[in-house]
């Protein structure tokens, strides 16, 4: 009969070879042939000699040492609880903070009193009377507001596209600095949290479907250390383009620029 | 998992930074001796510590406490250490060839068996020492990444094949692979078995699966 091979003895000294041959036949051939026994002792020894491989000492303070090394690179530091609301108030979210305001109030002007945007009015009832029907007043003014939000959500998915893209398409050297994407990804991840919850509110899924995956990936890229080796790099760089995330964001950008996505007031008033 | 642990990720994750900096002082330890392991040189088993806990604090919102933070963090390592060692380039096998003529002169040699610290047997347990490192070089990444998880830190074959994306088979393989290349290279120091000698030595041998 056959001796044991190699894998066998292997797959024993381990505790895995239940799934194969079964350790209970292979302890019974080791005990009836000497030369399977001397082979397993000879494999036995190897390991052993693997085993007496020194490997460098780090002292109890080394977790102190690379908390020492590694802290600087962190993007969050200890801060003061009042910190992060600090970082609402720099100028250039302000500014964007008051352009989404005037947008919100002009959309609202706008539904009030523009009357060529209402609907067909129901049989029996004139066409530009919306006072005359509150409800679809009502209805015409979250259909413009809307309107306004795609199209400044285009213009934003736009933005993260250009972004992204010159991200993947970073010279890759042995180390990479991403310290501009970096700082972009940042103010496009404040954007992109105001429109998704906005989207949210209105009921847009598909919208907030969409923020929601790039905000992700916008995450990602503005936590990243600003130099980063080549692998770190193409990791990330494989995540985006793994993802679809650029693609995804340019044909959806691209149909809310034409219009062809609907508001979910229309989807509801039509559909 | 360790309470510790569990109560140090659960403050991390809410953006505790004292907290994640107890995980990285209670594991930096066990990290580096697995990242020496892997790549067998300190500077990049430093560089895969810090390179690890950089990624753990990035990705530590993902961690869902399924496994412990050790089981975690060591996977984190185990695949930096991996994406190095396949950009490493390798060690020929020829380099262990050229070794071994040095190393058949002592071949006979065998420590004593009292334990005293003869010089010939330090010369002999560093040779050994030498040639364990040199054998590690000449596996594949794969193989030498399956090997000290499953010798040094007892992940079972499951767990393996999952860091490194391979099916059971593929696993049990590699490591075969990896402890048949270390035996080759062994053997005059070890013994002189490695497979041979079962056919003069019991032809008959009537106790075989």
């Amino acid at each position: 009969m056959n001796h044991l091979t190699e894998e066998q003895l292997v797959l024993y000294h381990y505790g895995d070879a239940a799934e194969s041959a079964g350790t209970a036949s292979i302890e019974e051939h080791l005990h009836a042939c000497a030369a399977c026994e001397a082979d397993l002792i000879d494999l036995r020894r190897t390991l052993n000699a693997v085993d007496a491989l020194p490997v460098p000492d780090r002292g109890d303070g080394y977790g102190s040492e690379v908390w020492a090394r590694i802290q600087p690179s962190l993007n969050r530091r200890s801060e003061p609880w009042w910190q992060p609301l600090q970082a609402l108030f720099v100028p250039r979210r302000i500014v964007f903070a008051g352009g989404v305001l005037v947008l919100m109030v002009a959309a609202f002007v706008a539904g009030r009193f523009v009357p060529d945007l209402q609907p067909a009015a129901p049989d029996g009832q004139e066409a530009g009377a919306p006072a005359a029907n509150p409800q679809f007043a009502a209805v015409e003014q979250r259909q413009v507001r809307e309107r306004i939000l795609l199209i400044a959500v285009g213009d934003h998915l736009e933005r993260s596209q250009v972004a992204l893209v010159e991200l993947v398409n970073n010279p890759a050297g042995p180390h990479v600095d991403i310290s501009d994407e970096r700082r972009n990804a940042r103010e496009l991840v404040f954007e992109n949290r105001l429109y998704r919850q906005t989207a949210l509110t209105t009921g847009d899924q598909a919208v907030a479907s969409v923020l929601d995956d790039l905000e992700r990936v916008l995450v990602e890229i503005a936590n990243s250390p600003a130099r980063m080796s080549k692998a770190d790099f193409e990791k990330v760089r494989t995540r985006i383009e793994q993802q679809g995330i650029i693609f995804k964001v340019r044909v959806f950008g691209e149909r809310v620029r034409e219009g062809s996505v609907p508001s979910p007031v229309d989807a509801r008033v039509h559909g | 998992m360790d309470v510790n642990d569990a109560h140090d990720v659960t403050q991390a994750q809410a953006g505790d930074e004292l907290a994640f900096r107890r995980l990285v002082e209670r594991h930096g330890r066990g990290v580096f001796q697995l990242a020496f392991r892997l790549t067998g040189s300190e500077p990049d088993a430093e560089d895969i510590v810090q390179e690890t806990f950089l990624k753990a604090f990035r990705e530590l919102r993902r961690f869902e406490a399924r496994s412990s933070f050790k089981t975690w963090i060591h996977r984190v390592a185990v695949n930096c250490a991996y994406d190095l060692l396949r950009q490493r380039p390798r060690r020929k096998a020829e380099s262990l060839d050229a070794a071994d003529e040095d190393g058949a002169q002592g071949g006979g040699i065998e420590p004593e068996a009292d334990g005293t610290s003869r010089p010939d047997r330090l010369a002999f347990g560093a040779e050994v020492q030498r040639r364990v490192r040199t054998a590690l070089e000449l596996l594949t990444p794969t193989e030498r990444t399956a090997f000290v998880l499953r010798h040094f830190e007892g992940r079972s074959l499951v767990e393996i094949g999952e860091t490194l994306g391979l099916r059971t088979g593929a696993t049990k393989h590699s490591i075969f692979r990896a402890v048949q290349k270390m035996r080759r290279a062994l053997a005059p120091f070890v013994g002189t078995a490695v497979g041979i000698g079962k056919e003069g030595l019991e032809p008959g041998c009537s106790a075989g699966l």
